[in-house]
């Protein structure tokens, strides 16, 4: 790639305000850092998997409006975490989280469990039971 | 509080980023590429079954940390490295060093770190970045893949330190407690290049190396029909990220090795290193080709087998220049 092929596709992810750094070889064949805004195949990738993230935390939402899933594997999507990620934070095991996404079982959740995943989502405890 | 003048630079990756940003500090000047190069940081590997959100996990660098230990133990830099147990015995101990006028490197998540591109603020919590003071109570950063300095509050600093996930930090810190009066790259040099040549040709597994790619095209051929359209686009678009996202340089980090046997070439007087930089540039050019092509093909979403075909096939090209390339390498009298 040379400095002058590096890729300038800008695009509306990061508004402009962040460059990344290529490497490219100048005229003389010599290697040079070169910034670039974005290149389109990046952008399409990232673009994608963006979407993904929001239709999967719209699909949450709206299993939880109909009463299928509690707010925690809303806020589980919200926050990009899986399983794995989420147990470990508020110290349970896979199943039993799993379990906690069950609205009757959410519902009957200590206070010091919420308070768990409150922090975990960084929300107040109002909000991890009312969702938006 | 204690200032510490430090000069950032940025740079495309964050592992060698920080390698050359915390050794020049103490006069040790290696270039990104030359740390790259150095730690042998080039490699290719695809794991199908280590899912990232359900999608397959593909990676043209060697895994993180290892490029720092490599460089280290080359260089003859005796490091400090600690973990810690609780966010606020992390604390202390970063406040203790830096108010020395020490510098630290502290391992994070990017998800949890404010000044980041929001767009780029997944679960990854192998992100490298320097702490080189306090500003009243937040912390100066010098994070190797912005272009400027920035500050960040302790609580989004104990956070990102202490992410929960795999890789686990666990506030992670490192700092240089002795560097070598004068180096000779020569030898770290050669050491690196060897490393790299076995990674790529001589591990006896499928998934890594110049066989790694040729795994990954086979399986990517058969994407649309296996794992549907929807799922296909998904796969393949994090190929491409993997790629062609930040801290990458381009093409998968090919540029930045390129970059480096053409400062190699210089160091060991071998000319013979710069036609091979001049080589891997070429093939730099065939992964960016294909990413070209992948883009399309996502953007389109009309996956159909003959595209996901060409594109294996693309790939199958890409390893069969590597594989030349790297067998040359590793017949180069060093």
């Amino acid at each position: 790639m040379k400095q002058n092929e590096v890729p300038q596709d800008g695009n509306n992810l990061h508004d402009g305000t962040f460059k990344q750094l290529f490497y490219a070889v100048d005229d003389a064949g010599k290697y040079t850092p070169v910034s670039s805004v974005g290149w389109e195949p990046e952008n399409v990738a990232m673009e994608q998997a963006w979407e993904e993230v929001h239709a999967r935390v719209e699909k949450a939402r709206q299993r939880v409006l109909a009463g299928e899933l509690s707010p925690v594997g809303y806020y589980m999507e919200k926050n990009l975490m899986d399983l794995t990620l989420l147990a470990s934070y508020v110290g349970k095991f896979q199943w039993q989280v799993k379990r906690h996404m069950n609205p009757r079982v959410f519902n009957r959740l200590s206070d010091n469990m919420l308070h768990k995943y409150a922090a975990a989502f960084k929300i107040t405890i109002q909000d991890l039971k009312h969702i938006k | 509080m204690s200032e510490i003048s430090f000069s950032h630079v940025q740079t495309a990756h964050c592992e060698s980023g920080v390698i050359s940003n915390l050794f020049r500090h103490y006069g040790l000047s290696i270039s990104e590429p030359m740390a790259f190069g150095i730690g042998a940081g080039i490699f290719f590997g695809h794991l199908p079954f280590v899912k990232v959100n359900g999608v397959p996990g593909t990676t043209y660098r060697i895994w993180p940390g290892a490029i720092f230990q490599r460089v280290c133990e080359r260089l003859g830099v005796k490091m400090q490295s600690q973990k810690f147990s609780s966010p606020e015995k992390a604390q202390q101990e970063l406040d203790r060093v830096i108010a020395q006028g020490i510098p630290v490197g502290v391992l994070s998540s990017v998800y949890y770190l404010p000044y980041f591109p929001p767009s780029y603020r997944f679960h990854f919590n192998a992100h490298n970045l320097v702490i080189y003071g306090k500003n009243g109570e937040n912390y100066r950063v010098s994070d190797p893949i912005m272009d400027t300095v920035t500050e960040i509050d302790p609580a989004s600093l104990s956070e990102a330190r202490f992410a929960k996930g795999f890789p686990e930090p666990k506030g992670k810190m490192y700092y240089p407690v002795t560097m070598p009066a004068d180096i000779s790259l020569q030898k770290p040099i050669k050491q690196g290049i060897e490393q790299a040549c076995h990674y790529m040709l001589k591990i006896p597994v499928p998934m890594f190396g110049v066989k790694g790619m040729r795994f990954l095209a086979k399986r990517l051929k058969h994407y649309p029909e296996k794992v549907g359209d929807r799922r296909a686009t998904l796969y393949l678009g994090n190929v491409i990220r993997m790629q062609e996202e930040i801290g990458t340089g381009g093409a998968g980090f090919r540029f930045m090795y390129a970059a480096f046997l053409q400062e190699a070439a210089g160091v060991l007087q071998q000319p013979e290193l710069s036609k091979l930089s001049l080589e891997l540039t070429g093939i730099g050019d065939l992964w960016r080709n294909f990413a070209f092509h992948a883009g399309r093909v996502c953007k389109s979403r009309a996956a159909d087998n003959i595209s996901y075909n060409e594109l294996g096939d693309m790939l199958i090209q890409c390893a069969a220049a590597e594989e030349v390339f790297f067998k040359k390498l590793s017949k180069v009298q060093l």
